[in-house]
């Protein structure tokens, strides 16, 4: 049977809370609660210079801080571990075509939008990666940033502009960003969206990026134990499926949210 | 910032408000189900999140163990994108370190720690927006996630900044008002009693104003103190609701 200990079915996830603009101080935020899984992502953009090697385009960093609220274990430089593994996650699973990082340029060699991407793991209920993937694209989503000129003088010395309007933004297009699903195998199936508990039993777990259109852009086995190929293919497929219904349902709560416009009754962590 | 008044003559601030009124305070009680004791609070743009785990074993050495009361470990920790600039370390800085400290003192002076010997509480909040009053509003969550871990305390710890300006006190000071470099003042009182747990001030300010800035501070803390004793009956009586009494 499809039956799990809460009733879900095996490629049923829990109960999915996404918020956006939860933070003022930041470019653009994003708050998801997963079950007992509570993340707040913060992208703040600032000026920098493009790196050597790509020098029309932004581009993005990834910081994760797993705090100490979500276990005492992550205190002082506890977490640190689990926040790097985390982050070089999500490094790997950016690639080119996820955001469109040449948008990002202002002008070559010298200006881009650095993209800080700070993820905040406020608690831990299971199945981290996919709600973090989540967070991490309803806050790119949310990103607004400013418009600006370059001016040139005749000397040549260029001044960087902000427009006048605090609203004058540019917005990125989250199409191609993708979103973690894990599939943790427990006994002879597996499942998505695994609880503590469950998380416990499985011994090997394969990580699974993909995007909306429903490509893979990393694949990735944790876990003590291993996998034999013919299940490493059933989860993948099984991955695909799941992803895009995920993404599906992502973009139309994203624009349901946007829809409502300034006047949105923001909850936060009030409600 | 030359030619910002942070006080007109008409007795307004720059966000509005009057010489000794608060921001707007709303706290939830229970945001977290894993923890023992969670709360949430917004002081105007000032986002606190604490949480609580205890009383449990000590964790690592046992050494630390003391044999009459309970050990209260702190730490304080600011989201990196809680401030304008981007942080560069959440916690682990001198600061934040400095903050943890503070927590400690404040928290062991109200906390009953004599019932609960060989023990430790352990206090981890979490800055998620900067404006102002971080301390404080540190403290007023801790106070109920606290409550809400059901830990016994003496009192309520309320606190709240205070400032000078053009020989008038004002209360709860906002980041506009604590980066012109005047005097603050942080203050930790409970309530009930009128004693103060933690008291710190930078800057210069000349004797004759401190009883006026501390006054102002003390009557400010006694107004977040009805906040916050709302906000707990409110939980409490909701909590009752759903256990069917």
């Amino acid at each position: 049977e499809d039956l799990r200990v809460d009733g879900r079915g095996c490629e049923d996830y829990r109960c999915v809370e996404v918020e956006t603009d939860v933070v003022s101080n930041t470019s653009g935020s994003a708050r998801v609660k997963l079950g007992h899984t509570d993340i707040l992502v913060g992208v703040k953009a600032e000026m920098g210079t493009p790196k050597l090697e790509k020098p029309n385009e932004g581009y993005l960093e990834f910081f994760v801080d797993c705090s100490a609220s979500a276990t005492p274990e992550f205190e002082g430089r506890g977490g640190d571990d689990l926040g790097t593994e985390i982050a070089n996650t999500l490094y790997r699973i950016f690639n080119k075509s996820s955001v469109d990082l040449e948008s990002l340029c202002i002008s070559p060699r010298e200006h881009c939008w650095a993209l800080y991407v700070d993820v905040l793991l406020l608690e831990c209920g299971g199945n981290l990666f996919d709600a973090i993937s989540i967070a991490v694209k309803a806050a790119l989503f949310n990103t607004r940033i400013p418009r600006v000129r370059v001016l040139e003088d005749e000397e040549g010395s260029k001044d960087i502009e902000l427009s006048d309007d605090p609203y004058d933004c540019i917005q990125l297009s989250v199409e191609n960003v993708p979103c973690i699903v894990t599939l943790c195998k427990i006994g002879y199936r597996h499942v998505v969206d695994a609880t503590l508990q469950e998380e416990a039993c499985s011994l090997a777990s394969l990580l699974v990026s993909v995007t909306s259109k429903g490509v893979v852009t990393c694949m990735r086995k944790v876990g003590k134990g291993s996998l034999d190929p013919e299940s490493i293919f059933e989860m993948l497929e099984t991955g695909k499926r799941v992803g895009k219904v995920l993404h599906a349902s992502l973009q139309s709560i994203l624009h349901k949210e946007e829809s409502l416009g300034p006047k949105r009754q923001k909850v936060g962590f009030l409600g | 910032m030359a030619g910002l008044e942070l006080l007109s003559d008409q007795g307004y601030r720059v966000d509005g408000r009057r010489a000794g009124e608060l921001r707007k305070i709303q706290a939830r009680m229970g945001v977290f189900a894993q923890a023992d004791g969670s709360a949430y609070i917004e002081q105007g743009n000032t986002k606190a999140l604490a949480v609580v785990y205890g009383p449990h074993e000590i964790r690592g050495s046992r050494a630390r163990a003391l044999p009459d009361r309970a050990l209260v470990n702190c730490q304080y920790s600011s989201a990196t994108f809680s401030t304008g600039e981007r942080k560069r370390r959440p916690h682990g800085d001198r600061k934040s370190c400095e903050m943890g400290l503070q927590l400690r003192q404040t928290f062991e002076a109200a906390i009953l720690t004599q019932l609960h010997p060989r023990s430790q509480i352990d206090i981890y909040v979490q800055v998620l927006q900067a404006d102002g009053g971080t301390y404080a509003a540190c403290v007023n969550a801790a106070t109920l996630a606290v409550l809400d871990a059901g830990i016994p305390m003496r009192d309520f710890v309320c606190a709240c900044s205070a400032g000078f300006v053009d020989g008038t006190a004002l209360a709860d000071l906002s980041h506009v008002e604590e980066a012109t470099g005047g005097p603050q003042l942080a203050l930790a009182l409970l309530p009930a009693s009128g004693q103060i747990a933690l008291l710190e001030m930078d800057a210069r300010l000349h004797e004759d104003h401190l009883e006026q800035v501390l006054e102002a501070a003390a009557r400010a803390s006694r107004d977040v103190h009805t906040v916050l004793d709302r906000v707990v009956r409110q939980h409490v009586q909701e909590a009752s609701v759903l256990l069917g009494d």
